[in-house]
């Protein structure tokens, strides 16, 4: 069993729902992505998520992409992200780590090599946003060949039929999109999604969680009623681009938020 | 022979692909969002190819409102000047709208209507796709968005103004190198957001299946049309088609019905932009590396880190770090070739062009016609070159003017 399923077993163990963070690796400087990593483990971060850096990120909302584009200056490239998930391991040996990004820097690193250096630096999951199940057979291979857990996205266009060959192609987790739209836009229909949740729960033995859309607390909890666990993800970066001139405040701002999301987690699932 | 790398059941205009590839090319690299909307592309579009009722409707259009069918001019002076072959001019300009973009956007207006899609959204570089989108748009009475690089609504300031006088909405990019490549981020982020109502017209052979081949179907119109022409003109086949490739579509508009000619050699012309050894072009196909980008797999301008690069090109519209897949497919099987022109050799056959035969072409056309030159040279005068005259060059008096130092203000 991998890291990620073994975490995510031990969160359920103990009643609670799984928390995961998005940052993007080497935003807003890389001297203090690790750092940050480690701060969002102690406020009880599950998992951690990690965006590598790409100049056409086509999926993502302004907030994020403005996350690539302050990383991408400092030229945080897919071997510079291994590098620090490296480093993070050197003090963390259990918390999961996922990437997730584009296809492109994976295919000009080659699927073998990624699924090499990704797994001596301690990389768990994969999330490739470009990348549909019916494209990703040899990276697949590649992954599985390292033990690194492909994980798929889901969306509310989904249709059933599709939903289950997705869910039977990932591994770790399924992440369900909770919106149409990039991401951190709109704000969620909160009770649709539940619906929705219950309704894909039903057609994987795997853990589902939520993302998209996910602010606070307050968005958190009722989510976390129906999903394995929820991602957080442009409410943390948001906070990297107000801070980014001051690393200190821009720590004790994400240490305030996951802290506040953690609390509703546990509030509401006792 | 080209034909012998192809499977038992597989012809040249065989493909795509039943998942949308051309050989290693193309396939469907996009979000979850967007798959639903793409089979649904796909099965809409299988239904409308042979629909009779939906191709009268098309070619009517094509006739009556575009201008159809463009003529195929024997450019005698041009020839004359050039030493060698002859150089055939396929009207693309005098459409309506001064470019081939129409002929796609007609189709896919029509395929949006099917579909029950009140609002279409585009990308644009120069405008031109653009300007022909939010022109359907009027025609058709749908809602239309354009996307627009911030860097591209400075260059190209007509045609921002044309596409608002005809209703449409233009968005300014300001993300990335805030030209074409963005655009169409931009594009795809607004699809997915407002898949349910919003039919999006990518412009070129590029993006997820089955975009390359319902615009490569849509533009085929003429190479279809310039097959005819030259055999009832001339007669027989050209020895050579010549067409420039930015994203392809005008390319693979003409050379698609010339696939199965083998006789016919097909020549793409990629922009060089300052010289393909200072890095500076937008010429993915004569120095690109394969990879994936807006949705498929083809040959792109990119790092080692496989970050895309930024592109040079004097013609909006070849400024694109990629190029359709089936382009990729058809070097790699050299059922045709690729070369480069540069932004200064470009310039010069716009200004010949206009003072030989009195026809103003855009910037993107006049590197095919600079490659024409030099290649009809190497051929006997009995021999026939065809050139896609993809699009007219008012769009780009003032970037010329401003070369000349000319104010036109």
């Amino acid at each position: 069993m991998g890291r990620l399923t073994s975490t995510i077993n031990a969160v359920e163990a103990r009643g609670q729902k799984s928390l995961v963070a998005y940052i993007v690796a080497g935003d807003p400087h890389p001297d203090q992505t690790v750092d940050l990593m480690h701060a969002l483990v102690v406020e009880g971060v599950d998992i951690i998520e990690l965006g590598v850096p790409f100049t056409d990120p086509e999926a993502e909302g302004p907030v994020i992409q403005l996350a690539h584009e302050r990383a991408l200056v400092h030229q945080v490239t897919l071997l510079k992200v291994l590098e620090m998930v490296a480093a993070f391991r050197l003090e963390d040996a259990e918390t999961p780590v996922v990437l997730m990004g584009y296809l492109n820097p994976i295919e000009a690193m080659g699927y073998e090599a990624f699924a090499e250096q990704a797994s001596l630096s301690g990389v768990d999951g994969l999330i490739t946003v470009n990348l549909p199940p019916e494209e990703a057979g040899p990276l697949a291979m590649a992954l599985q060949e390292k033990e690194i857990d492909p994980i798929y996205l889901l969306a509310p266009t989904t249709t059933d039929a599709r939903a289950v060959a997705v869910c039977q192609a990932s591994r770790g987790f399924v992440y369900y999109v909770s919106l149409k739209g990039t991401t951190g836009s709109g704000s969620l229909d909160i009770k649709a999604v539940c619906e929705r949740v219950a309704h894909l729960k039903a057609k994987t033995p795997l853990p589902l969680f939520v993302g998209f859309g996910i602010k606070d607390g307050a968005t958190a909890a009722p989510i976390a009623e129906v999903a394995d666990g929820v991602v957080v993800g442009s409410a943390i970066v948001t906070l990297m681009g107000e801070f980014e001139a001051s690393p200190q405040a821009l720590k004790l701002a994400v240490i305030e938020l996951v802290r506040d999301i953690r609390t509703a987690l546990n509030a509401s699932n006792p | 022979m080209v034909s012998k790398q192809l499977g038992t059941n597989e012809t040249l205009t065989s493909f795509p692909d039943q998942s949308g590839h051309f050989g290693p090319y193309g396939g469907r690299f996009v979000s979850e969002t967007l798959m639903a909307a793409l089979d649904e592309l796909t099965l809409a579009y299988d239904s409308l190819k042979t629909d009779p009722e939906f191709l009268a409707e098309l070619g009517s259009d094509l006739e009556h409102y575009v201008g159809r069918a463009s003529p195929l001019y024997l450019a005698q002076r041009l020839t004359q000047h050039a030493g060698g072959a002859k150089i055939w001019l396929k009207r693309e300009d005098l459409n309506h709208t001064g470019a081939h973009k129409i002929n796609n956007c007609i189709g896919q207006a029509l395929l949006a209507r099917h579909m029950g899609k009140p609002r279409i959204i585009a990308e644009t570089g120069a405008g031109q796709h653009g300007v022909a989108s939010a022109t359907v748009a009027a025609r058709f009475g749908l809602k239309c968005t354009v996307y627009m690089g911030s860097e591209d609504i400075q260059r190209q300031s007509l045609n921002v103004y044309r596409m608002k006088l005809l209703g449409a909405e233009v968005v300014p990019v300001t993300s990335g190198s805030r030209t074409l490549k963005d655009a169409l981020n931009e594009a795809m982020r607004d699809w997915v957001t407002n898949v349910d109502d919003t039919h999006y017209i990518i412009g070129t052979v590029a993006g997820p299946h089955p975009y390359p081949m319902i615009v490569r179907d849509l533009q085929s119109v003429i190479g279809r049309e310039a097959r005819a022409q030259f055999a009832r003109q001339h007669g027989g086949l050209p020895d050579a088609v010549m067409a420039c490739v930015g994203g392809g579509s005008n390319a693979m508009g003409i050379f698609y019905p010339f696939l199965e000619d083998e006789t016919v050699r097909l020549i793409g012309v990629e922009a060089a932009g300052d010289g393909i050894m200072t890095g500076r072009h937008a010429a993915p196909l004569t120095d690109g590396i394969v990879g994936v980008l807006h949705g498929n797999r083809t040959y792109l301008m990119q790092d080692q880190a496989g970050l895309i690069s930024e592109t040079h090109s004097v013609s909006a519209g070849l400024d694109y770090p990629g190029v359709g897949p089936e382009h990729a497919w058809l070097k790699d099987i050299e059922r045709a070739e690729y070369v480069a022109v540069t932004d200064k050799e470009a310039l010069g056959a716009f200004r010949q062009l206009n003072l030989l035969e009195g026809i103003l072409p855009a910037l993107e056309s006049s590197h095919a016609l600079a490659h024409a030159v030099e290649f009809a040279a190497t051929l006997r005068k009995d021999q026939n070159i065809i050139v896609n005259l993809s699009g007219r060059g008012d769009k780009d008096i003032p970037t010329m003017a401003k070369i000349d130092g000319i104010s036109i203000g």
